[in-house]
């Protein structure tokens, strides 16, 4: 499938936004249940809360750019019963405002007041990314993407990158929780890494249930496209391939195991052990590296998607 | 139920892409706005169309054969193209169960493109929708038509008549018997999709002929002309 920008922003920087939301709140409950002292989160929960939507609303926003008619996008709200598309579609903004008003109330009333919402939050961010990747997880024309690994990896990567992130924030509004949240990016890395690598696994065996003779209906074992019917090329041939040379695919399939889970996971290790100073620099520049890790990583996650319609655009001609 | 659909015979199919281009007039040229053709005299031409004639070769030399393939939308009775749709743009009709594109809800997120296995569906370039073979629903129904002239602009096309049309729920159709009597098969059958669009496969039409039955062993003006040691004609083939 060709990688298309929007798309990769709007995955992966809605995903770090949810993250960091998941991280924030999720810290703060606990510290409610356990009645931890109040001030210990600082600015964070308002901090977060708008680096969290954010993230959201650019990646709405590069999502537009996905859209032939973005005017109509009002109407992709509508088909909530059939489309996972359509349910992304409403959740994301449903978030956006729960992220809003968590925040808000932050800025304007004490603490143990927001629970509620920031657990409305947490349940809806992991609505998000089951919206997500069941968009990608239901499409059983393309093999690699229609597992349950592709819901679980989306989620993993987004909470890994919004921990990491969330260990920078705190580096700046809550020092004491730096080092708490750069384990948790840590070993949330690791899982996500353990999870993605899976999936690159099963890509490699992955035995295709459709092939050249169920496509055309002829039965012998070998049957090679003379012609696609056409010389110049076609929607069909610029929307189901990444466009790239094979070099270049692979050598991003190498790249990102070590750019999104191997490089950041050093650094967070590297935040948890070291000075403040030292740390908060760590810890942003995990974020970045992970991040730019992550927009790798969708686009192997495209590119490696090979489509049953490819069967049929394999000779110009 | 009503199911209209193409039943596509592969064995008279010569690959003359009538159907391509009768199909590209119909539908540039309707209501719904021009079929974009970009660079069509360039270097790169590129265009939207909703049928595409392809080739393939089966076999090894020298024992090939070439199969031209017609791919339109196959109008799945199971369409993957519609639940996917997040704005109701890509639905079926009940009463034909021809599966459409509406034009002005549809915001052009190829969801749809990705969803369907066959890749019969083109996103139009210039108009930012998606598009795909309509059956010529803008013909087939018009009254204004001779009653000879309502089917798809590819059926009347083709100078072999390889395209069928009918209902294949009705099992008296053309199309139904056609595919009953002559071994219809559907695309890509294990992805669940029941499309409705069956295609005839190729048939080898020939007759085996036995050396006995051009040169009859028995007749007596063969007896002289038996090579040695093999058994003459019997008496009773005498007697015949």
């Amino acid at each position: 499938m060709r990688p298309a920008l929007s798309v990769l922003l709007l995955t992966t920087l809605i995903g770090a936004g949810q993250g960091l939301f998941i991280a924030i709140a999720g810290t703060e409950t606990l510290q409610v249940l356990r009645a931890e002292p109040a001030q210990s989160l600082g600015a964070l929960p308002v901090a977060g809360s708008v680096v969290s939507l954010l993230l959201c609303a650019l990646g709405l926003v590069a999502s537009f750019f996905h859209l032939g008619h973005p005017e109509r996008a009002w109407r992709t709200a509508t088909c909530w019963r059939t489309s996972w598309l359509s349910r992304e579609v409403i959740v994301l903004p449903l978030l956006m405002a729960v992220i809003a008003l968590y925040g808000a109330s932050h800025w304007l009333v004490p603490r143990d007041s927001q629970m509620g919402l920031g657990l409305l939050g947490i349940v809806l961010s992991l609505a998000l990314y089951l919206c997500t990747g069941m968009i990608y997880a239901v499409v059983k024309a393309i093999r690699e993407w229609a597992t349950p690994i592709t819901v679980i990896n989306f989620t993993l990567m987004g909470i890994a990158s919004g921990f990491t992130l969330a260990a920078a924030l705190a580096a700046i509004s809550a020092p004491a929780l730096t080092s708490g949240f750069a384990i948790w990016a840590a070993w949330l890395t690791l899982i996500a890494a353990l999870g993605r690598f899976s999936a690159l696994r099963r890509n490699t065996r992955i035995v295709p249930a459709t092939t050249p003779q169920s496509a055309i209906g002829v039965r012998h074992p070998r049957v090679v496209q003379r012609s696609q019917g056409a010389m110049g090329g076609s929607f069909n041939t610029r929307e189901f391939f990444h466009g790239k040379s094979p070099e270049f695919a692979l050598a991003m399939t190498r790249a990102f195991p070590v750019v999104a889970f191997l490089i950041p996971l050093i650094l967070l290790v590297a935040v948890y052990s070291s000075t403040a100073g030292l740390g908060a620099l760590a810890a942003w520049l995990a974020f970045a590296v992970q991040f730019a890790g992550l927009l790798i990583e969708r686009w192997v996650f495209f590119a490696q998607a090979n489509h049953t319609q490819n069967l049929y655009y394999r000779t110009v001609g | 139920m009503t199911q209209l659909a193409l039943v596509i015979d592969l064995n008279v199919c010569v690959g003359c892409h009538a159907c391509v281009t009768s199909c590209k007039q119909w539908n540039t040229s309707g209501s719904a706005g021009p079929l974009v053709d970009e660079n069509p005299f360039g270097a790169d031409p590129t265009g939207t169309f909703f049928n595409r004639v392809q080739t393939f070769e089966i076999g090894e030399y020298p024992n090939t054969e070439t199969v031209h393939f017609p791919k339109s939308c196959l109008h799945c009775e199971d369409p993957p193209c519609v639940p996917v749709c997040p704005t109701g743009a890509s639905y079926k009709r009940a009463e034909d169960g021809i599966v459409l594109v509406d034009y002005d809800k549809c915001i052009g997120c190829k969801y749809c493109a990705w969803a369907c296995p066959y890749g019969v569906r083109e996103l139009d370039e210039e108009r930012k929708v998606m598009t795909k073979c309509t059956l010529c629903v803008d013909r087939i129904y018009d009254t204004a038509l001779p009653q000879a002239e309502r089917k798809p602009s590819c059926v009347l096309a083709c100078p072999t008549n390889a395209r069928l049309f009918g209902d294949v729920h009705d099992p008296q159709t053309e199309v139904s018997q056609a595919i009953r009597d002559r071994g219809g098969y559907t695309l890509m059958p294990e992805l669940g999709t029941l499309p409705a669009n069956h295609y005839l496969p190729r048939r080898k039409t020939g007759i085996e002929i036995h050396e006995e039955q051009l040169r009859r062993v028995s007749t007596p003006l063969n007896i002289d002309a038996l090579p040695a040691g093999m058994p003459g004609p019997t008496t009773e083939d005498h007697a015949t």
